[in-house]
Order: C-alpha cells, then structure tokens, then sequence
C-alpha cells in the first residue's frame, strides 16, 4: 500500500479554498417533498472531484434523500442536481454514471459473488474477456479471490460487506454513493474498514459521497462533512474544522461531547469577546472575532479535553478559571471523565488522559477542585 | 439412554442425558402424529387399492376376488396373494382408451398449469407490491370464493357459458358475433372452468415468494445500468421460481386427476383420466381395473416429482 504517499497528496487537497475550481457534483437549490413532509429544504452544495465527502445528521434529516437523487431513486421536487456539469434530473438511475453501495448490500442472492460483481459490466454489454478480468482485479482489491463461486448466504457480514464494494466499483463510477456503508459490521471491524475505505479511495482517485449518522465514521473518513438537520445543511467544513470552530450550538452537540454554558456578550471587538456566563458565575474571556452586539445572548462551548483539572487555582492570571466540587468520575481506561459540579449548579465535563497506570486517583469524588481552560480553549456560539 | 461409567459427567449448563431423553421423545410424539395420520388414511388405504388392482372381477360383495380371509390365519392369506394376477395393468396396455385418457389428463393439466401461471403471475406481482395496507384485502379476495361450494361455481360457469348463456347474451348484445359461441362441452369450457378454480392455489404462493423479496435489489439493479424490463427476468422472476415451482405443483397435480370440472363443463369426447376411472368404477363396476387407473396415475404423477426434487436437493447441495 502506497500509504506513505498518500500523506502529503492528502495534506494539500483543498479544491473547496480554491476559486477557480469546479464543483463536481452540485445541488442547486433542491428542494425534496413526500406529501407534507419537506425531506430537503432549499439546499445547495458543491462536492468537487476526488473528494470523500460526507452527509453527516441523525436519522430524517434528509442526507439519504439527497444521495438518492444523485443516484436517480429520487427526483428532485425543485432545483437541479448536476454532475461534471450535467443535469442529472430526468436521467433514469440505469443511465447515470453513478454507482451506489447500499446499506443492506443489496446483493443478489441467487447470484454468486463473482457474478454479482460481472452484473453491471454485463449490463453494459462490456467484451468476455474483459468482464473476467475486471471482475478478478475486484476480487483482488477487496481480497475475496477464494470466494468467487459463493453465494452471498455462503459470506460473513464483512465478506458481504466487500462484495458489495467492489460490485459498486467493478464499473468504475464517476462517483461512488455509500449509503451507511458500514452501520451492520460490529466496532472492531468497522474502524478497520473505515481505514480502507479512505486508502482505497485515494488509491482509485474517486469521487466519493457517503452518508452516515455516526459522526466518528465520517471523521475518519471524509475530507470534507457537511452536518444536515430537517432537510438544511448547517454546516460544511474538514473534520477537524467542525470539530474544533463549530458554527452552531447543533453542531457543537453533535459532533463529539462539548460543555455548553448559556451567558451574554459584555465585549466584543477584534481579536477577543468577554461572555458573562450564568452556567460559570463568572466571565469568560475568548481569544474570539464575535460578529454579535453587546448584550446578545450566546453561548460558550469547549471541549471536556480541552478544560484542565487541578487541586490548586492555576499560576497564570490570563486563564480562565472556575471552582468546584467532584461530583462523579467515569473511568473509559484510556481517559477519565470527572463531572464537576460549580456553585452555580452547572456541571462542567473535563477529560484527561489516564498517562501512568494509576493505583490512587489523585483527584477523587467530592475533591474541590479548580478547573482552568486559555482564552483559545473554546468558542462563543450566538446561534 | 444407559449412562455407563465411562462416560464423564456433562458440564453444568449443558442438559443431563435423562432429561435430553425426555425431550427426545416428546418430539418424536410431535412428529409422529402427522404420519400415523398420513399412515391410517393415506397409506393403508392405497395398499387396499394396490391390492384390488391385482385381483380379479367377480360378481360378488365385494366386486372381486381374492378376498383375504384372516381366518384362514397366514397360510389363507398366502393363497389369497397366490391369487394375485397382473391382467389388469396388462389390460390398460390393450385397450388405446387408457393410455388416451392419461395423455389427454396430462395434456390439458400442462396447458392449464401455463395458462394459470400467466394470469395469476401479474395478479400475484402486483399484490405484494400493493400498498402494505391493502394486502391483507387483496389476499381476502383471491381467497374467497372458497366460500361458496366449489360444485356450485362450477355449475354457474354452466350458466355463464351455454348457448344461451351470459357471455353469449353479452357478446351478442356488443355485436361483437352475430351467433352464439359453442363453448360449452368443448375443451375451452374444460380450460376456463380449470382456470378459474385452481387460480388461488397457483396466486398464493406466487404471492409469498414476491412479498418477501427486497426491493433494493431492484435499486441495485437499476443503479448497475439495469432497466426495469431487464430486471424483472434477471432478479424478479429467477427469486420468485420457488413460489412458481410450488404453484405449478399444487395446480398440475390436482388437475390430472380433475373429475369434477371436465364431467360439467366438457364433452363427451374430452375423456380425462378421472372420468374413465369413475366409469370403471361405478359403471362397469370393475374394481380392479379401476384400482389399477389409479396406481398407474399415482406413479405418474410420484415419479417425476420424486425425481425433480433429488435434482433439486442435489444443486442445493452442490452449491453448498
């Protein structure tokens, strides 16, 4: 595996900061109704070539909808769905160079592996020879060359699972669609594919859309994640953007555990903002360009890693610090997370990183304690 | 069970022999119930018609002879078996009315196990792909006509067919024919009357394999460059062959033997194997002769069945 390549490629690939480049696929203004119901608001995306791009949100918020219009399952109620500058709207989905890996695999079970891989090369009415040696690279790449002549019923979950993959491969799609294409493998296995599928993907240099509800899943993989709710996207970003610079107390919630403490802006200006903050009792500084008015309501958000735990008041004034009590600890093995209830009554999450084998906590339950975080700690949210 | 010494204690969680025993025997209970039924009132009393079929006519109660006598202890019933003679299925080669009979059985069940296909293929389909709501009425509807005696359907169809009937008053009311039709007592009176009884055996489990099919697979299909036309031969129809295989057998087999339906609606010379069998019984009052009808349509009917499913078992296994 060319892994060590792929490092730097994978750095510098940005079309989305790049002006002059061209959306691969774009939705334009699409709008998806079922009766009453509004699956997709108004939306418009770009996903440009080569990018793993995710559709991130839970259950009904219109992410399955807009891949399958890409597909062709759906057709849009307004707007346009295009593709390598094409209107894809009206094209049936036998006619799109699209191709889709569905959640349940969907593979034929009167077919063996090898002939579910060859059934779209023959549909395409490709030549024998090249069928057979399509199918075989396929077979290599998803590594079930010994299995060739089973029937899906013959596979394990994560056998399926591959034939599937390189069924929606085998024709080479201009864009490869994964619709919660890992949600029925259990974890170990899941996070061992995750790995390969975005190796696989740079390895083959194609477009691929996925959709999923597990925000760990489209962290791994995508280059891109755009983080829908009833039918809107809130936000688009790299995963570590919307990990780190949230634009939404949604998307903060979301994505990952986060501390959210109500408060009102009492400065704002360039380079910092100050929130009085009714959760904390007191005000929190943030190293924060806020586009809000004095006396707006907003709220502070930070990571529970990000939040240090300790017995004594911190040295530096420029942080941020509150005081209180352990009120309960739970140990993961990897970290711990202590949950500190402050005088106000808010309770306040703080990881950290169990680094030495302890035998003894140092911080305990009912502990007081001071927690402290710097003025680039977290983020002020006004929505 | 004899747990002998040697044998080493079974680990706890894992049932001890004696209560295994017992829930050994109440399955076979279980299991043995259906075929002492299936022994008592289908087995023996094929044998009794195996064995008339070997005997001779005679004018006596019962019609033939040997009769067994169980008095005459087991050296009365070796006479009797002594008695036995294969006349009668040598008669059935002689006499062209027979075979005629089966070939012509045989012939009409084929063409009405097809016809019963086609129309009930596309009835089925678009049942299981109703709205879920409906399916439960649909189902209601191909099931109940059984809710009138299947001899007075019959006979209604005597009325819609006839001279004078109502298809023939319609027609001639359209202007579609200037003279009425002869359908009745020909084959195609013997054809629709077949159709239409045997349609539900041939609906239902078409309609149960379809109704549990997937259908992403179609998606799957669609989004692979296949059309829908295409996709119902290569994925439809192929996962829906075990509810075809099933209805072809409920249909064809029933309607070689079908009496009912040609004796009503056909005429004298559509001669199927059940009315000649009927003859020879209650006519001619030959027993043995119409034993043997029976024993030779039996085979006919096991034979290729037994046949079809070790073909069937052996592919299943191969692809194992």
């Amino acid at each position: 595996m060319a892994a060590k390549a792929i490092g730097p490629v994978r750095r510098s690939f940005a079309p989305w900061n790049d002006p002059n480049a061209k959306p691969f696929i774009e939705f334009r203004n699409v709008t998806k109704t079922f009766g009453d119901f509004t699956a997709v608001d108004d939306l418009s995306l770009g996903i440009y070539e080569r990018e793993f791009f995710a559709l991130l949100g839970p259950s009904g918020c219109g992410k399955t909808t807009l891949m399958r219009m890409v597909a062709g399952f759906e057709e849009p109620t307004r707007g346009h769905v295009l593709l390598d500058g094409q209107d894809l709207v009206g094209i049936p989905p036998y006619r799109r160079p699209t191709n889709m890996m569905f959640q349940s695999y969907a593979l034929f079970p009167h077919m063996s592996v090898w002939e579910n891989i060859a059934f779209g090369l023959k549909q395409d009415g490709m030549p024998k020879a090249d069928i057979v040696a399509r199918v075989d690279e396929m077979l290599t790449l998803v590594k079930l060359e010994q299995f060739a002549k089973r029937k899906p019923h013959q596979l394990s979950g994560g056998q399926r699972q591959r034939v599937a993959l390189a069924r929606s491969l085998a024709k080479k799609p201009k864009v490869l669609l994964l619709d919660e294409p890992l949600g029925a493998l259990d974890k170990k296995l899941r996070e061992e594919t995750q790995f390969e599928l975005t190796d696989l993907q740079m390895r083959l240099g194609m477009t691929f859309l996925i959709v999923t509800h597990d925000q760990e899943e489209a962290m791994t993989v995508a280059d891109r994640i755009a983080v829908m709710d009833r039918g809107k996207i809130i936000q688009i970003a790299t995963p570590a953007e919307i990990y780190e610079q949230p634009n939404s107390r949604y998307v903060a919630d979301f994505i990952g555990d986060i501390n959210l403490l109500e408060g009102r802006l009492s400065s704002v200006g360039a380079g910092g903002a100050k929130l009085e903050c009714v959760g904390t009792g007191a005000t929190v500084d943030v190293a924060q360009d806020v586009s809000a008015r004095v006396g707006d309501q907003a709220w502070f958000a930070i990571r529970p890693e990000k939040v240090t735990i300790s017995l004594t008041p911190p040295a530096d004034p420029n942080v941020n610090a509150v005081s209180g009590e352990v009120w309960d600890i739970g140990y993961l093995g990897d970290v711990s997370i202590y949950h500190v209830r402050l005088a106000t009554g808010a309770t306040v999450k703080s990881t950290i990183t169990n680094t030495t084998r302890l035998v003894e906590r140092p911080i305990t339950w009912e502990d007081k304690v001071w927690l402290s975080w710097t003025r680039d700690g977290g983020v002020v949210l006004t929505r | 069970m004899a747990v002998t010494d040697t044998q080493p204690t079974p680990p706890p969680g894992i049932a001890a022999p004696a209560a295994l025993a017992k829930r050994g025997r109440l399955r076979w209970l279980v299991v043995a119930i259906p075929y002492v039924w299936m022994l008592l009132l289908f087995l023996v009393p094929f044998f009794i018609v195996v064995k008339i079929s070997f005997s001779t006519t005679a004018i006596a109660l019962p019609p033939y002879t040997p009769v067994f006598d169980l008095s005459g202890g087991l050296s009365g019933i070796w006479d009797s078996v002594k008695e036995f003679t294969f006349d009668n299925y040598v008669f059935l080669t002689e006499d062209s009315l027979y075979w005629r009979s089966y070939l012509t059985s045989l012939r009409i069940a084929f063409v009405s196990t097809v016809l019963i296909l086609i129309v009930a293929y596309p009835i089925a389909y678009g049942m299981a792909r109703a709205r879920k709501e409906w399916r439960p009425s649909l189902l209601m509807l191909v099931i109940l006509p059984f809710w009138t005696s299947f001899l007075i359907r019959v006979y209604a169809w005597i009325g819609i067919l006839k001279q004078e009937g109502l298809l023939n008053q319609f027609l001639l009311w359209l202007g579609v024919i200037d003279k009425p039709l002869v359908i009745m007592s020909t084959d195609w009176a013997v054809y629709i009357g077949i159709v239409y009884s045997y349609l539900p055996f041939m609906i239902l489990p078409l309609y149960a394999a379809l109704e549990k099919m997937d259908e992403t697979l179609l998606e799957a299909a669609a989004d692979l460059g296949c059309p829908p036309i295409q996709a119902f031969w290569k994925i439809t129809f192929p996962l829906s062959l075990p509810g075809v295989v099933a209805g072809c057998f409920l249909v064809f087999i029933p309607v070689v033997g079908e009496f009912v339906i040609p004796d009503l609606l056909g005429g004298s010379n559509t001669i199927m194997i059940g009315r000649t069998l009927w003859n020879e019984f209650f006519n001619n009052r030959d027993w043995p002769v119409a034993s043997a009808v029976a024993v030779i349509l039996l085979l006919i009917l096991v034979i290729p069945i037994v046949y079809f499913q070790n073909q069937q078992q052996k592919e299943a296994e191969k692809a194992r």
